[in-house]
């Protein structure tokens, strides 16, 4: 049971998001997504939802192509890291004041 | 509800052409977007109002009633009927006129930030999917409970969440809870709860990470001659044996006593521990003539 739910179909995706199939070549061509074949059908992770549908918004709320679509990626990946990275050193400071 | 300018919100004049707006809207979109800004209620509130004002002013029978009316254009209907039959003017029961006080609209932006952001508004026009809005939401734990595993029952907006607190997690981490957040507009994904920790601090151990800190009384005699003392660790104790000569501020590393990796089952930092000795106090007239002793072999 939790097999069949750990991928959706592309062309589910392309349904539901009113997408054509040529935006998920192309987003796996240039590294965005990875399209796995699963029982025959070509198929996302569901675990990549959440980044899939993050894309299709941007691309189609804010007209950002592709390419610029990784580079906000990267970037908010970076973002991600440094906050993480600045909650290290507040803990660390905390220790420090506290010692 | 104040007078919102929409003009103003995406910094156009009142002469502004249609493609002026759309780029101005979309300026104003790239920069706010909740997607782009995580976490940023700020921009998702900006975000919010260029919709808004986009939505207005990009339509021109509603940009028309907007210059017309101002704050209380979506009645233009109502004022050019009440025009029309002479009632609007001469009103003078007590009554106000349309638009002065008569609660037509609640909160601001509420319609189509409700159409945005799944209240349930109108939504004309666009058929764009909007995901809706995170939820933020902050736990104080201590650090007893993010040592093990454990399961925590949370009532968020009237619902309850069984979540699973792992192990390690640290003070001020964030974890997401997909599907828990505010609801999607046209059929668009429901938003997510953002958890965040807040761990208070131990008055025994320190926490770095996943390291552990805390300091240990020595008697100068322990210190001096050496020997073996029983020590805290978080969840039981431990024997040490003490170095002879052991020097005040010693550090001594007690590995895998420390606290729990996140989500690495079975895995721990380490325990440091730092020695303080203690020397004694009150001391006897024997005790002093001892020390006197040391002291002149030393000298």
């Amino acid at each position: 049971m939790s097999e069949a739910r750990e991928y959706i179909p592309v062309i589910q995706l392309c349904n539901h998001y009113k997408v054509e199939i040529t935006l998920f070549n192309e987003m796996q061509n240039i590294g965005l997504i990875e399209i796995t074949t699963y029982k025959e059908q070509l198929c996302i992770p569901e675990e990549r939802l959440g980044d899939l549908e993050k894309m299709i918004r941007i691309h189609r709320d804010l007209q950002v192509n592709l390419e610029g679509i990784d580079v906000v990626f990267n970037l908010l990946q970076k973002v991600d890291e440094l906050k993480n990275e600045l909650n290290i050193y507040k803990n660390k400071l905390r220790l420090k004041e506290g010692l | 509800m104040d007078f919102i300018d929409y003009y103003k919100i995406l910094g156009i004049n009142k002469s502004a052409s249609e493609s002026d707006i759309k780029k101005a809207y979309r300026k104003m979109a790239r920069k706010h977007h909740p997607d782009v800004n995580p976490d940023d209620k700020e921009a998702e509130r900006k975000f919010k109002e260029a919709n808004e004002a986009n939505e207005v002013l990009s339509d021109p029978e509603k940009r028309k009633k907007y210059d017309k009316y101002g704050k209380d254009w979506k009645h233009a209907d109502q004022f050019d009927q009440a025009g029309q039959q002479g009632q609007y003017r001469q009103s003078s029961s007590g009554a106000e006129g349309f638009g002065r006080s008569g609660n037509y609209g609640g909160d601001d932006f509420s319609d189509f930030f409700g159409s945005m952001f799944g209240g349930g508004g109108r939504s004309r026009g666009r058929s764009t999917q909007f995901k809706g809005q995170d939820f933020n939401a902050e736990l104080q734990l201590n650090l007893e409970d993010v040592y093990t595993t454990h399961k925590r029952t949370l009532t968020v907006n009237g619902k309850n969440i069984r979540l699973t607190i792992a192990a390690g997690v640290e003070n001020g981490q964030t974890i997401k809870i997909k599907g828990y957040g505010g609801d999607g507009m046209n059929g668009g994904p429901k938003g997510d709860l953002l958890i965040t920790f807040n761990i208070s601090a131990h008055g025994k151990f320190q926490r770095d990470g996943n390291n552990l800190y805390a300091t240990v009384d020595l008697d100068l005699y322990k210190a001096m001659l050496g020997g073996d003392i029983l020590v805290d660790t978080f969840d039981s104790q431990v024997k040490l044996k003490i170095k002879p000569e052991t020097q005040n501020g010693t550090k001594v590393r007690l590995k895998g006593k420390g606290f729990p990796i996140y989500k690495e089952d079975g895995k721990f930092g380490d325990l440091y521990i730092t020695y303080t000795i203690k020397n004694p106090s009150e001391l006897t007239s024997k005790e002093k003539e001892l020390f006197e002793e040391l002291a002149k072999l030393r000298s």
